[in-house]
């Protein structure tokens, strides 16, 4: 394969033009530290399209101000703007109705909005939740906040050692006493892809609701939530080459509407006097205060641009790559992939021996090539295959087997230091 | 850039980090404490044997960490075996001083020789990301010495 571009065949038959998407993205042609950058860090966050920057400088300059607020021409455009990015949401995930997306100010605080407000309400002590082994922390600290508060006991569904999420073990965590399961779609570490649809119907036979953390599944495999059935599905659009500072919660509307507010405050309320307030229903009593207007804005953006190159065509394209590099990463003396299971997604942590990944992180950056280095947010997966760290490779939309060859000369690079 | 690299990874720093010098739990230690880098799950014990006079008879660690981070600790603990828990400190402060980049003034006599040894982790103040790496064993020996169970780098 060549270096720059790669015309990979999509599912749907049409070439997958990289060069093109890669011309899109304004960080992909910096310079860093002398090389061009070889950006392999987006399962931590992703760069951002010129489009998505452009839609909302100009929703900044000429449609803003406070939303749901002002009977002015600004505020009600504003406000249309908000909205619409809500229904291009609920599109993009197949939702019934815009009613169910929630917007919040990342997937972490989707999480923890579920775990208190579901939480408390329908959870009582005794009952039995399960997540996975491959959990972000962020899909397990909320929990252990609920268990601290109310006395909820937390189940650890297990993996593999390639790190396969084991159905049939799940299915015999579950009992009449769980009543709800939270995992991931596609693990930030390991790559793998969870059998969601199939965690949500043990899930279902034994009584109990789900939440799917997709942080990372939406970018790679993307949702129908209809289809899943699951109760909430939670994201963050940093990840899905929108802005930080927004996520989405989306849950069935009769759920959310049952559900108590996280936090009080303005634009949630349907009346308030000193004695008693009324809360309006869903997504409005989940929204309290000013939201994130513009980001929302951009996320819509950054739906659009996904939608235009298609989503299916994005993850065929991963999956070239995710193979390409699997295959010559493995060609280098002394690396081990974490995280070999049967279904992946473009993600893929190694370590190298005698060469710590802290170190392999600082000296790649060197040749320009960026990865994360560290745990991850995911302690207890470290644990499980007994390292304090790895260093990661993810895979975006934009990159190229150019970028995967760059990874291979700058690890190559660290052996020669290493010796 | 690379210079920076091969500055901060120089012989030294990889055989230390290879070979850590004083890498066991010696039993008659009089304290100890764990250091602990959150950012990158780096976990550090170091123990200290602090005798009369506030002499530190025996510095040793135990754990894992980057190259950096075990180099450091490895040449920390030669250095402050001999010295008094004061010279230590003064000594930490100058280190620090040497990650940062900052003006360290004029050296001290009787600290010439390690400081000339600790030279060569300066190359960190390149990498800013990566000063925490080479203060984590200082920071724990700070903690042993003056009783606190634990330390983190945040
Ligand atoms: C699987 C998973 N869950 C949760 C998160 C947390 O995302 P955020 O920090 O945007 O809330 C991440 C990303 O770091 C993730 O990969």
């Amino acid at each position: 394969m060549t270096a720059t571009t790669t015309i990979l065949k999509s599912d749907t038959g049409a070439a997958y033009d990289v060069a093109a998407i890669r011309a899109d993205f304004p960080a992909l042609s910096l310079e860093i530290n002398g090389h061009p950058l070889a950006f392999l860090d987006s399962g931590a966050s992703a760069q951002k399209p010129a489009q998505v920057l452009e839609r909302m400088d100009q929703a900044y300059r000429t449609e803003y101000a406070n939303v749901h607020r002002g009977a002015y021409t600004l505020s009600q455009l504003a406000t249309d703007n908000y909205e619409n990015a809500r229904t291009t949401v609920a599109k993009f995930m197949n939702a019934k109705t815009p009613d169910e997306i929630i917007f919040t100010r990342n997937v972490t605080a989707a999480i923890n909005l579920v775990a208190y407000s579901y939480g408390r309400e329908f959870l009582q002590a005794g009952d039995e939740i399960i997540i996975s082994h491959m959990e972000h922390h962020a899909n397990i600290v909320p929990w252990q906040l609920l268990r601290d508060a109310i006395g909820i006991e937390i189940k650890v569904a297990p993996i593999d050692d390639a790190g396969n999420f084991l159905l049939d073990e799940f299915k015999s965590l579950l009992s009449a006493k769980t009543k709800f399961v939270a995992v991931t779609q596609i693990s930030n570490v390991l790559g793998t892809i969870v059998p969601i649809k199939e965690v949500v119907r043990l899930a279902h036979e034994a009584g109990a609701h789900v939440l799917i953390d997709g942080a990372q599944g939406i970018v790679h495999e993307g949702v129908d939530v209809q289809d899943l059935d699951a109760e909430f599905y939670a994201f963050t659009g940093h990840k899905l080459y929108g802005p930080s500072g927004i996520g989405v919660l989306w849950g069935k509307l009769d759920l959310l509407n049952k559900m108590p507010p996280y936090q009080g405050g303005g634009d949630m309320i349907e009346n308030v006097t000193f004695e008693k307030t009324t809360y309006r229903d869903a997504p409005a009593r989940f929204e309290a205060g000013t939201p994130p207007i513009i980001e929302a804005v951009g996320l819509a953006s950054a739906i659009d641009y996904v939608s235009n190159i298609g989503l299916t065509n994005i993850a065929a394209h991963e999956q070239g790559l995710l193979a390409y590099a699997t295959d010559e990463l493995l060609k280098i003396d002394g690396l081990q992939i974490i995280g070999q299971a049967d279904n992946k997604a473009g993600i893929i942590s190694f370590e190298l021996d005698g060469a710590h990944p802290h170190d392999v992180g600082t000296i790649i950056d060197s040749k320009g090539v960026a990865v994360r280095a560290g745990h991850h947010c995911a302690q207890p997966l470290m644990d499980r295959y007994g390292v304090a760290a790895t260093a990661r490779a993810s895979f975006g939309m934009y990159n190229n087997t150019g970028d995967v060859d760059q990874l291979v000369g700058a690890l190559n690079y660290v052996k020669e230091i290493f010796g | 850039m690379e210079d920076d690299i091969r500055e901060l990874y120089q012989e030294v720093i990889l055989d230390h980090g290879k070979n850590p010098r004083n890498f066991r739990h010696p039993e008659d230690a009089t304290c100890e404490a764990n250091g602990n880098n959150p950012l990158c799950g780096d976990k550090l014990t170091v123990f200290v044997k602090v005798g009369a006079d506030e002499n530190i008879e025996d510095a040793a660690f135990e754990g894992r960490g980057c190259a950096i981070s075990v180099a450091s600790a490895s040449m920390m603990t030669n250095i402050v075996t001999g010295k008094k828990v004061s010279e230590v400190d003064a000594l930490f402060d100058i280190f620090h001083k040497m990650c940062m980049g900052e003006d360290i003034g004029e050296t001290p006599e009787e600290f010439e020789d390690d400081i000339d040894k600790l030279m060569v982790l300066s190359g960190v103040k390149q990498f800013p990301m990566r000063v925490k790496c080479a203060t984590l064993a200082w920071h724990t020996m700070n903690a042993a010495v003056h009783g606190d169970a634990a330390t983190t780098t945040e």
